[in-house]
């Protein structure tokens, strides 16, 4: 596994502390690390594998195409975000945002502001070459408050790439994007709701 | 292969070393109470309640149910709420999708879960905390890895509305 520092995960961890018994999403899927870390702090975590979600939901012939089909849309939604409103304080989105097209990707932004509270947190990562065909993935985990592990899983054709601007106009509904410029290929952000 | 109506069922089906097996011919619909460990290797529909006990749910177990007991390891699959007052262990290849409540989790890398967790701090694991304060209240499956870390955050920008 590979770790890296991160200062997005360090402003996530602050906007957690002294504040236990918060409601975590983490779309990561389960793993020990990030477990022991979020509950040695009194929070609760829900925990989904979100582009394993994606392949079960979409992954049968063409993956961005499929997408489009409303009928998966609804079937992939009900799985994946059938939450009540603002259930969460905080939300681990890691590098999911990428592997979703339109118009399904416009869908679970309204879907991720709904079900996150007012002044809750979001660390998301992006990939910075623009135009890249295939991007690494991973699975991500806390290591520690500014500590990412990182376990390769093999390589994903992206639905888009994202630029600065093209990540202000994806978050537009929320109250402030925050980027973090790193010397490697990630792009880390940390939105409020 | 047998099957049982809707209804409480007495449980062992076989016993060994005083642990309970349900084989993976056998499917159960109803309610499971057990006073000793039980290991169910086939299918289960309704509940299970070992409240003192250890359940296992082997490779072949196929559980459709809310369980409760003492301490929880799944090896197979599980579809329900999970509550162990002592643990749960999740291990590779294992499948669980439902609500964890317990005092301390094990998930070994491989396992599928989705679904909240809920660490609940009872009265013996916070006597155990206070006896080894090093040792914390989740048990890790596996240490941290040890690759050499890079170093990456070399600023911020930040927009606002």
């Amino acid at each position: 596994m590979q770790t890296r520092n991160s200062s997005g995960l360090l402003q996530f961890c602050s906007h957690l502390e002294d504040r236990p018994g918060l409601n975590i999403l983490d779309f990561a899927g389960a793993n020990q690390s990030t477990i022991t870390f979020l509950t040695n702090n009194y929070h609760r975590l829900y925990s989904q594998d979100l582009l394993l979600q994606l392949d079960e939901s979409f992954g049968d012939g063409d993956f961005y195409l499929n997408q489009s089909d409303p009928h998966r849309m609804a079937d992939f939604l009900e799985k994946s975000f059938s939450f009540p409103d603002k259930q969460f304080d905080a939300a681990l989105v890691w590098d999911t945002l990428q592997f979703l097209s339109s118009p399904l990707l416009e869908t679970v932004m309204q879907r991720l502001w709904r079900v996150m509270r007012p002044g809750s947190c979001l660390l998301a990562v992006f990939h910075a070459e623009e135009h890249a065909n295939n991007l690494p993935c991973y699975s991500y985990r806390i290591v520690d408050q500014k500590t990412i592990g990182l376990l390769p899983k093999g390589m994903r054709k992206p639905a888009r790439t994202f630029n600065n601007r093209g990540l202000e106009k994806l978050f537009q509904d929320f109250e402030s994007v925050k980027f973090f410029l790193t010397r490697d290929h990630l792009r880390e952000v940390i939105v409020r709701r | 292969m047998s099957t049982f109506p809707s209804r409480p069922v007495e449980v062992p089906v076989e016993t060994s070393r005083g642990n309970a097996v349900l084989g993976k011919s056998v499917i159960v619909k109803g309610q499971i109470f057990s006073r000793e460990d039980l290991t169910i290797d086939g299918e289960v529909e309704g509940n299970v309640e070992l409240q003192e006990h250890r359940l296992t749910v082997g490779p072949n177990g196929k559980v459709m149910a809310s369980i409760k007991a003492r301490e929880i390891v799944i090896i197979g699959t599980v579809h329900g709420n999970v509550e162990a007052s002592d643990k749960i262990d999740i291990r590779k290849d294992a499948k669980l999708v439902g609500d964890i409540r317990t005092a301390r989790i094990v998930i070994e890398d491989g396992a599928y879960f989705k679904g909240n967790i809920d660490i609940v701090k009872t009265p013996a694991a916070n006597a155990n905390a206070n006896a080894k304060p090093q040792q914390p209240q989740v048990v890790a499956a596996k240490p941290p890895a040890t690759a050499p870390t890079s170093s990456m955050a070399a600023g911020a920008a930040e927009s606002s509305r």
